[in-house]
């Protein structure tokens, strides 16, 4: 069909055909809406009406009120005289505290297994390999569940477990020595954040200097001066004590020192072994994902082993790592939900008792959902801001 | 990931240690793959060292130590070994609660088909050759036989409610209704959320983003407390339904993102062929394009379904019947309270079954979709 010899009744049925099209997608969007839409207020109607029946009266005004539940486990300064938004600011921290935590960990034991399964010893990979097949394929419940019944199981404080001088093991849960914090100690804690800084500042410098004039230069003599030596100098210039509070048994229970609930024991290394197992995966296949072509050719260049391995390995095996990494750290954040299974009192946790207390069903299920829904969204903005940074510079 | 630096010495051992099988013998073998350097060689004896000594105190434990039967509910016995070695006696005894809950205990055989036609019903469906139209009458046919083993009231089985129903049909039961109702689902919301309609794309990614951001957990409060609320008067399901529910709607969005994944990985001139044929929206995406995309994800889909069965487990924090939970009720029994070990090894046993054949099928998947 050319320009030239034009078919009016063809061209016809082609734009009648296309606004039917849209027609039709018009009609579908507007039917499905539609059903969603009567669907929601059907039930919103049901529930308005059944909230009146049981003069539950809807809001958020009930979080101003006395909460009366304890929490055992309270970071921040609480009592059951507070508020249901202090209990629930307390049940966030709680939350945040076995996420991040438990992020942190399960990436160290889990890259430590996926390089152990990479292993050229065999009786090391094998064993990395049996580690990762059982805990992947036994629900994280039930793993939680044994692990609570084991600590339960442990003797009680005044026989408990020492491994190491001031480490305690009981069904108490784990105590370790900890170190007053004074003024003086802060002081010193933030110099040694700007030395990390600096020398993070620094390293930047030194690499942009090497791709200028090809001369390698060393950072490790700056670092250690700025990190340990400067906090050091700052923490003899003002005379902070460093002194360690050895955990004490007095009675049936311990004095001093830092303790871990059991029930926070438990969780953390249920979600940190669990999670770890799918982290080794994921860091092995990231690592086998490189081409073999790239480490020979960094050997060809004549360069070093553990250079090849940081410079040219690892950032071609993190960007298959990090999309996956973060589902995990997301799936472990929305795990650490399981805690209300043993009693350690988290967002979830403390939103259902709230729930059983007052009936605010919609009111505890939507501070829920806006909490779980802004920690996912901020590590997915965080893993996303990270990947950009590793991604691929295409020239 | 600093840890990465002191990796081993050569991180893709692949191909270095075939090329170091060649010297043949035991001697060559043990030299290549455990002695190779002196750092393998002290982390193997050290290995050695650890595993020779946890595995004599498990033998100890769970063989040599261990009691196997005691006679009726006396576990002084046990409890006087209690830590030194394991009192299996309690699997016999409690075996039957476990696996079937309070169900009637002279009907029990009927949970027990149930089962047994849940896993034929696996087996069958694993099978590549078996994978036609006349699948789906199958799965039809098997979850009504199911529903009238569990449910009885007629063929002269008495009628049980399924309030007694219990332990591992009760798992199987969620995890298989969920993924039977959630694959459709699934496909729907996947297709939905590539389609050009704006107002369609945005519920589906709303339905998608606001169940898989939550944990599975709240949508379980959701389905037990938040429910009746939403029902009008005199409406009232039962627990373990609206439990399936939840779940039909959890595995909907997960499996939807799956879905989506091999939707991606189909070609466009796929669609353009199709349009090209004059194929409706329907035809076009059922014949053509949805084959082509699941066959893609298969793999992926195994592991959802894997991750999915072990989910099924968290209907323990809403108190449903299913082997997680009957076990943790069968160690309530006084007598028997200290050993919830050996019961929970023994469940950790039948889930490791289920999840292992999956996980080992999904290999086999990926290993033939690999070499062709």
């Amino acid at each position: 069909m050319t320009a030239s010899t034009p078919e009016p009744a063809r061209r016809k049925r082609l734009r009648i055909s296309l606004s039917q099209e849209r027609l039709a997608g018009l009609f579908w969007q507007i039917v499905v809406v539609g059903i969603a839409i009567a669907v929601v207020a059907w039930l919103w109607s049901n529930a308005a009406h059944n909230l009146s029946v049981r003069r539950i009266s809807t809001g958020f005004a009930f979080l101003g009120r006395e909460a009366g539940m304890p929490i055992a486990d309270a970071l921040l300064a609480y009592s059951p005289k507070n508020t249901y938004l202090r209990a629930f600011i307390v049940g966030l921290v709680n939350t945040l505290r076995i996420a991040v935590i438990g992020i942190v960990l399960a990436t160290v034991l889990g890259t430590m297994i996926g390089i152990a399964r990479l292993s050229s010893n065999w009786l090391l990979s094998r064993l990395a390999a049996v580690y990762v097949e059982v805990l992947r394929d036994l629900p994280l419940l039930l793993q939680l569940l044994f692990w609570y019944v084991l600590m339960q199981g442990l003797p009680a404080a005044r026989a408990a477990w020492m491994p190491i001088d001031g480490v305690f093991l009981s069904n108490r849960g784990l105590i370790l020595p900890s170190i007053p914090i004074d003024e003086g100690n802060l002081w010193v804690m933030a110099a040694a954040a700007a030395g990390l800084i600096a020398s993070y500042v620094l390293n930047r410098r030194l690499i942009a200097q090497h791709l200028r004039d090809g001369q390698p230069r060393r950072l490790w003599p700056y670092a250690l001066a700025l990190v340990i030596g400067w906090p050091a100098l700052v923490s003899w210039g003002l005379g902070a004590s460093w002194t360690i509070a050895m955990p004490e048994l007095r009675g049936f229970n311990f004095v001093g020192g830092w303790t871990l609930s059991p029930e926070y024991f438990a969780l953390l290394v249920a979600l940190v072994t669990y999670t770890s197992a799918f982290i080794a995966e994921i860091v092995r296949s990231g690592i086998q994902a490189v081409h073999r072509g790239q480490w020979d050719a960094a050997m060809a260049l004549g360069l070093r082993r553990s250079f090849a391995l940081r410079h040219i390995i690892m950032p071609q095996a993190l960007r298959v790592i990090i999309p996956p990494m973060t589902s995990q750290y997301l799936n472990l954040t929305k795990n650490s939900s399981l805690a209300v299974a043993v009693g350690y009192q988290d967002i979830v946790s403390i939103a259902n008792t709230t729930l059983n207390q007052t009936g605010q069903a919609i009111e505890a299920i939507a501070l829920i959902m806006l909490v779980f829904l802004t920690i996912s969204l901020g590590i997915s903005l965080f893993m996303n801001w990270y990947n950009a940074r590793i991604a691929l510079v295409e020239r | 990931m600093t840890s990465i630096a002191d990796a081993p010495e050569n991180p893709l051992p692949v191909g270095r240690s075939r090329s170091r099988r060649g010297r043949g013998g035991a001697i060559g073998w043990l030299r290549a793959n455990l002695f190779s350097s002196i750092p393998s060689t002290v982390i193997s004896l050290l290995l050695i060292f650890l595993l020779a000594k946890a595995c004599v105190s498990l033998l100890q434990w769970g063989f040599w130590n261990a009691i196997w039967s005691v006679p009726d509910n006396q576990t002084g016995a046990c409890r006087a070994i209690r830590g030194l070695g394991a009192c299996w006696a309690v699997i016999p005894e409690k075996f039957r609660f476990i696996l079937f809950g309070t169900y009637p205990f002279d009907q029990q055989w009927r949970p027990a088909v149930a089962t047994l036609t849940f896993i034929a019903l696996f087996f069958v469906s694993s099978r590549r050759n078996w994978w036609r139209k006349e699948l789906v009458l199958v799965w039809g046919a098997a979850l009504v036989a199911i529903g009238l083993l569990m449910w009885g009231g007629v063929f002269g089985l008495p009628y049980v409610s399924q309030d007694r129903w219990g332990g591992l049909p009760v798992t199987l039961i969620l995890a298989t209704f969920g993924l039977a109702f959630g694959f459709p689902l699934g496909i729907v919301v996947a297709l939905g959320r590539r389609s050009k309609l704006p107002a369609i794309r945005s519920l589906c990614v709303l339905y998608v983003e606001l169940i898989r951001g939550v944990p599975l957990i709240s949508l379980l409060f959701m389905a037990s407390v938040m429910f009746p609320l939403f029902m009008p008067d005199g409406v009232n399901i039962d627990k373990l339904l609206r439990a399936q529910i939840a779940f039909v709607l959890y595995a909907g969005a997960y499996l939807a993102e799956v879905i989506r994944g091999g939707l991606q990985a189909v070609p466009r001139g796929q669609h353009e062929a199709a349009d090209a044929l004059g194929l409706s929206y329907w035809k076009k995406n059922g014949l053509i394009i949805l084959p082509q995309a699941i066959r893609h994800v298969i793999p992926p889909l195994v592991n959802t379904f894997i991750a999915f069965f072990k989910d099924t487990s968290l209907v323990l924090i809403i108190g449903i019947f299913d082997l997680l939970t009957t076990a943790k009720t069968a160690i309530i029994d006084p007598a028997w309270q200290s050993f919830s070990v050996e019961v929970y090894l023994f469940v950790g046993l039948i889930y490791f079954a289920f999840c292992f054949a999956m996980s080992r099928y999904s290999r086999r998947l990926e290993a033939q979709a690999g070499s062709t």
